[in-house]
């Protein structure tokens, strides 16, 4: 009985993966070429035309130096944007009911959808790295930093998205997040400088931001170079990340914004 | 044990709506039952509350013995709920919306396909099941949310309002196949406005008004109540004026329509008789009502005077 319950979860679970990687495959145009174009578009701009002003950083070229920055930035993005649009479409079309209405544990819910949108951040990340190959070359420090935060960091977004779709009411609170939340901090958590380069007073200010910590750990592990403590970069996310599954696996056991 | 057991269930929505206050339901095993109300009684809440989409706010739920509050899974593996509103997504292919609602129940892939091919071809979707949802007509559709709730093998199938807004011809073949499916073993549950749907398939009622069960009963039992059938004559030559002695309650509608009550200790042949004698031919009759919504309005009007009374 017990083997028979594990293996309807196994299913269960398995059909929510498989239903969310086909559902970004099926809209490539929109899920994954979008932030190809854009990610290109920064390497041509800022990288090669305003970066081959710009002085070397720690050694490093200006276009070496935003490379993991702007895969981070890929990452996140994406890994948010499945989840909260997923997650709140099945909402509006109301076909979250199949589920809710399926033996399916929360946790399992949970995880579903968080590997969809961690798999759709991978995916757009592995794409921008090829694309920068393009502009310059790159040589990974620690693979295994960078494995390590570019899965935690996937992750912790999902996880973010998905707490956007519950509490989403209409498509507008879909896009509020990440417009006046996560890209102020992604901009001002060192995608495109050191925050070296910043007064005392606003370098420690920045080193609370998570997308700091993520992406210096991140090019920690491609450049071998942090305006960040690893350990702290990692302490922090993986903490964040334990409040957000938490948060969201409480939401879905209640079944908040979905059961009335 | 029963296939559905309703202990003194409640709902206080938010907003402060009282939509369920306290009902008692029991339906048998292999039952095909009907639970009947106007708009907003409460049908669709007590509906949610067995199928897990609305939190109840008292009370208890079994589902062939499974008590929701401590047996939530075992209780939802018996159940298969076709809502009264699309909810499915409209971009998906629908033989991935069956698949997959298999999978969330455990089914392995192989075998929901089979059973999706064979859904698919019981209820003529298979030529299109590589369609996605949005392009299948009104009709498609819900035998689509038929499918994906069959697709699971459910014990107790709750059907809210599945023939709203079909076409007669769709409607006969939806009754033939929930007939075979309850002949089969199925205990279904259906809410429908469409109360000879209700007295054609239903071996059992229940009415809901203003969150309150006032009737539970067998519907044979239920209709044998009637007192009184309205019939509508059409008559074979015009007619001005009733003849006194039609012992009849009558009016004339126009000159070649008799309305005419029927209480059940008369006959039809000493109906027939009494028009024959006063020379009425009548050409065709009708009920003006199905039986069944004669008492159901009987009953809903009765309750609104006594909740009147009472307040």
């Amino acid at each position: 009985m017990i083997q028979k319950r594990s293996q309807q979860i196994y299913i269960a679970f398995y059909t929510i993966i498989r239903k969310e990687i086909i559902r970004f495959m099926r809209i490539w145009s929109q899920t994954l070429l979008p932030p190809v174009i854009t990610m290109s578009l920064y390497f041509l701009i800022f990288g090669k035309l305003v970066g081959s002003q710009i002085q070397s950083i720690s050694g490093y070229s200006y276009m070496q130096y935003i490379v993991p920055g702007l895969v981070m930035m890929a990452i996140m993005t994406n890994a948010y944007a499945n989840t909260s649009t997923s997650f709140f479409g099945a909402k509006f079309s109301k076909s979250i009911e199949e589920i809710l209405v399926a033996p399916v544990p929360s946790y399992v819910i949970l995880v579903g959808f968080m590997l969809g949108g961690t798999i759709r951040g991978l995916l757009v990340g592995f794409l921008v790295i090829l694309i920068s190959l393009f502009f310059t070359h790159l040589h990974i420090y620690n693979i295994w930093i960078v494995l390590a935060m570019a899965i935690l960091a996937s992750m912790l977004f999902s996880l973010g998205g998905l707490i956007n779709g519950i509490f989403a009411k209409k498509f507008d609170d879909v896009s509020f997040i990440p417009t006046f939340v996560l890209m102020p901090l992604t901009y001002l958590g060192g995608v495109f400088y050191s925050v070296k380069q910043l007064p005392d007073f606003w370098r420690t200010v920045s080193t609370f931001n998570p997308i700091l910590n993520i992406v210096d750990t991140f090019r920690f592990g491609i450049l071998g170079i942090s305006d960040v403590n690893v350990y702290f970069g990692f302490t922090m996310v993986g903490t964040l990340f334990i409040i957000l599954l938490t948060w969201c696996l409480i939401m879905l056991k209640r079944g908040t914004g979905m059961r009335t | 044990m029963h296939a559905l057991s309703v202990k003194n269930l409640t709902k206080q929505y938010s907003n402060g709506l009282v939509a369920l206050k306290g009902i008692n339901l029991e339906v048998e095993k292999g039952d095909f039952f009907a639970l009947l109300g106007q708009n907003g009684a409460g049908k669709s809440t007590t509906i949610g509350i067995i199928c897990s989409l609305v939190n109840k706010s008292s009370g208890s739920v079994s589902v062939f013995g499974h008590d929701i509050d401590k047996e939530l899974d075992a209780a939802k593996l018996c159940i298969g709920v076709v809502p009264q509103e699309m909810n499915f997504n409209p971009f998906e292919k629908i033989s991935h919306i069956i698949i997959n609602q298999a999978g969330y129940y455990g089914v392995p892939r192989k075998i929901a396909e089979q059973r999706t091919e064979y859904y698919f071809k019981k209820l003529g979707l298979w030529e299109k099941r590589n369609n996605a949802a949005l392009r299948l007509s009104g009709g498609m559709k819900r035998r689509l949310m038929i499918a994906r709730a069959l697709v699971t093998k459910p014990r107790l199938l709750m059907l809210d309002e599945p023939t709203a807004g079909v076409d007669i011809e769709l409607r006969h073949m939806l009754w033939e196949f929930l007939t075979e499916l309850n002949a089969q073993g199925t205990t279904i549950i259906l809410t429908t406005h469409y109360l000879e749907e209700a007295e054609h398939l239903c071996k059992n009622v229940a009415i809901i008004d203003n969150g309150e069960i006032i009737e539970h009963a067998n519907m044979k039992s239920f209709i044998n109540r009637l007192d009184t059938q309205t019939m509508i004559l059409d008559l074979a030559s015009p007619l001005r004026d009733i003849p006194e002695n039609l012992k009849y309650p009558c009016r004339l509608i126009d000159e070649v329509t008799l309305e005419i009550k029927v209480s059940k200790h008369h006959s039809l042949n000493m109906l027939f008789d009494t028009l024959t004698k006063n020379n009425i031919n009548i050409t065709s009759l009708r009920n003006k009502t199905n039986r069944l919504e004669e008492l159901f309005i009987d009953l809903i009007a009765n309750n609104k005077i006594q909740s009147e009374n009472e307040s």
